[in-house]
């Protein structure tokens, strides 16, 4: 019964005790203890990559009405182990002058950028892997590691489309990280910690959404940025510059870019349902123990990861104008004014029953306002053009 | 002993051998035959012409300046939003102020057409 209600810590101290009665330090124990879960958590992480390619190949079949992989076992679901072998037998190019070093590098800091990240995802409260106090700091830190390698990928390949495709993911990244920085700084207003359990024991009344509806959008746009998936993944738009970044890699370097991307948005998926969605909680569900807990997170987790694909697989690329100016002018002043509305609401209304209805119907409000004033805005552009073309109409 | 950061530290060495591992394990099994075209510059089949390592828009440098104010900024907004209903209610506004300063920034960028893209 006590392994059920906490696993984690069961195992650690009978590991720990087993250890330090064969005559070792309690320190060198506890970082020997720390490597095997660490490596055992990480490989977990790298088996649900596999299974992460099988279902985005099997929802991009079913969303472009194709049957997808269907003939290595039962729906084709050994066809990514296939693959796998494949790439490691690829023959691996490194192009003439290209930064040896660099290159090789990069593929390697894209893959453990994705895999910081599951250091703090907290599958239930007492299966997390580190509960920091500076988690949500922590999560955008980790993920300038994958801008960084993204920059490293394309300065290094000595080709001019992996440049001009590292130009442009890194203006996008650094870009929507701003947005991405507001929301959380409003799940930080809303729960008062910035650490992931904290969170979580923050949504125990009602999860997140119900507060701010339009940072959860604002978010899960942000998100999708960050990913570099469509519709921003104009840092590989084929039509235009190859494969962007990743032009020059091939075999397994490129299958760690690949893999890299699809752990990457789960982990984005994992993370929507923890600051928006109360995490492993569902209808009292996960009292039954942390097991259940996680298999719930990991529920939740996969329902974005299929979001975000649904994104991906409906939307069409948009320009580089268009995307710049979409997050500077309107999601960045967005993101503040929630900010702001957020913490004197939240302030104002503190202990109060009326908060999340509060909240709620300032959400609203924000976003009625935002649509109204696009609205005229738009009049206006229209009517501008009008009269310009216009005016050479009635001189002739 | 039981410091987080010890386990964070572990987590990025193990991030690293992973991958380092897949590309090691993809040495030996892949065949190395390498010959001058294969290794070429890939520009879809036109012969490279000039430096790869080119001259690039401004525009992104500006954009990186605009990121690099509000980047520092939103450090200083962690506190605030972790301690805020603890604090009196005039540091709401304190911070709103600050967010408000900081939106100037953006609308001063605006104006002087930094965000268009030309």
């Amino acid at each position: 019964m006590e392994f059920w209600n906490d696993p984690i810590t069961t195992i650690f101290n009978s590991l720990l005790k087993s250890f330090t009665s064969g005559g070792m330090s309690e320190g060198l124990a506890t970082v020997l203890i720390y490597l095997i879960g660490i490596l055992l958590f990480v490989t977990f992480a790298m088996v649900l990559d596999i299974f992460l390619v099988w279902i985005e190949r099997k929802v991009v079949a079913r969303f472009q009405d194709r049957l997808g992989p269907n003939r290595l076992g039962p729906f084709g679901i050994f066809q990514p182990f296939a693959d796998i072998v494949k790439l490691l037998i690829k023959e691996d190019i490194t192009p003439v002058g290209a930064d040896v070093i660099m290159f090789n590098l990069a593929p390697i800091f894209s893959m453990m950028s994705v895999l910081l990240l599951w250091a703090i995802m907290p599958f239930a409260p007492k299966m997390v892997g580190v509960d920091l106090n500076v988690a949500m700091l922590y999560l955008v830190a980790a993920g300038s590691i994958g801008t960084l390698s993204v920059i490293m990928a394309g300065w290094a390949s000595n080709n001019k489309y992996a440049t001009m495709g590292a130009f442009r993911t890194v203006a996008q990244m650094v870009s929507y990280e701003i947005p991405m920085v507001a929301a959380i700084l409003v799940i930080t207003v809303l729960s008062g910690t910035m650490g992931v359990v904290g969170i979580v024991e923050a949504q125990e009344f009602l999860p997140f959404i119900f507060y701010a509806p339009l940072t959860a959008i604002i978010f899960l746009i942000s998100a999708i940025a960050e990913l570099g998936r469509s519709p921003f993944d104009l840092n590989e738009a084929e039509s235009e510059i190859v494969a962007g970044f990743h032009t020059e890699y091939t075999g397994m370097k490129f299958g760690l870019f690949y893999a890299g991307e699809l752990l990457h948005s789960f982990t984005f998926g994992g993370f929507i349902a923890l600051l928006f969605f109360g995490g492993h909680r569902f209808f009292g569900l996960e009292n039954l123990g942390p097991i259940v807990g996680a298999l719930i997170f990991i529920g939740k987790a996969l329902f974005f990861y299929w979001v975000i694909m649904w994104v991906k697989y409906t939307v069409p690329r948009i320009r580089i104008d268009h995307m710049l100016a979409f997050n500077w002018k309107f999601l960045t002043p967005l993101a503040f004014i929630l900010l702001m509305v957020t913490a004197l609401v939240g302030r104002l209304l503190l202990d109060s029953v009326w908060l999340v209805p509060a909240l709620f119907l300032s959400n609203v409000f924000v976003g009625w306002m935002t649509v109204l004033y696009l609205k005229s805005h738009e009049r206006k552009t229209r009517e501008a053009e009008d009269a310009k073309s216009a005016v050479p109409v009635a001189q002739h | 002993m039981q410091s987080p950061w010890i386990y964070v530290g572990i987590f990025v060495l193990v991030g690293m051998l992973i991958p380092i591992a897949a590309i090691v394990i993809a040495r030996f099994l892949a065949p190395r035959k390498p010959n001058a075209i294969k290794q070429s510059t890939y520009e879809c089949g036109i012969e490279t012409v000039g430096d790869s390592w080119i001259q690039f828009k401004a525009q992104y440098y500006i954009f990186a300046l605009v990121f690099l104010i509000f980047d520092v900024e939103t450090v200083f907004l962690f506190p605030w939003a972790v301690s805020l209903n603890k604090l009196p209610l005039f540091a709401v506004f304190e911070g709103i102020i600050f967010i408000l300063i900081l939106l100037a920034g953006l609308i001063y960028a605006w104006k002087k057409d930094m965000l268009e893209w030309v």
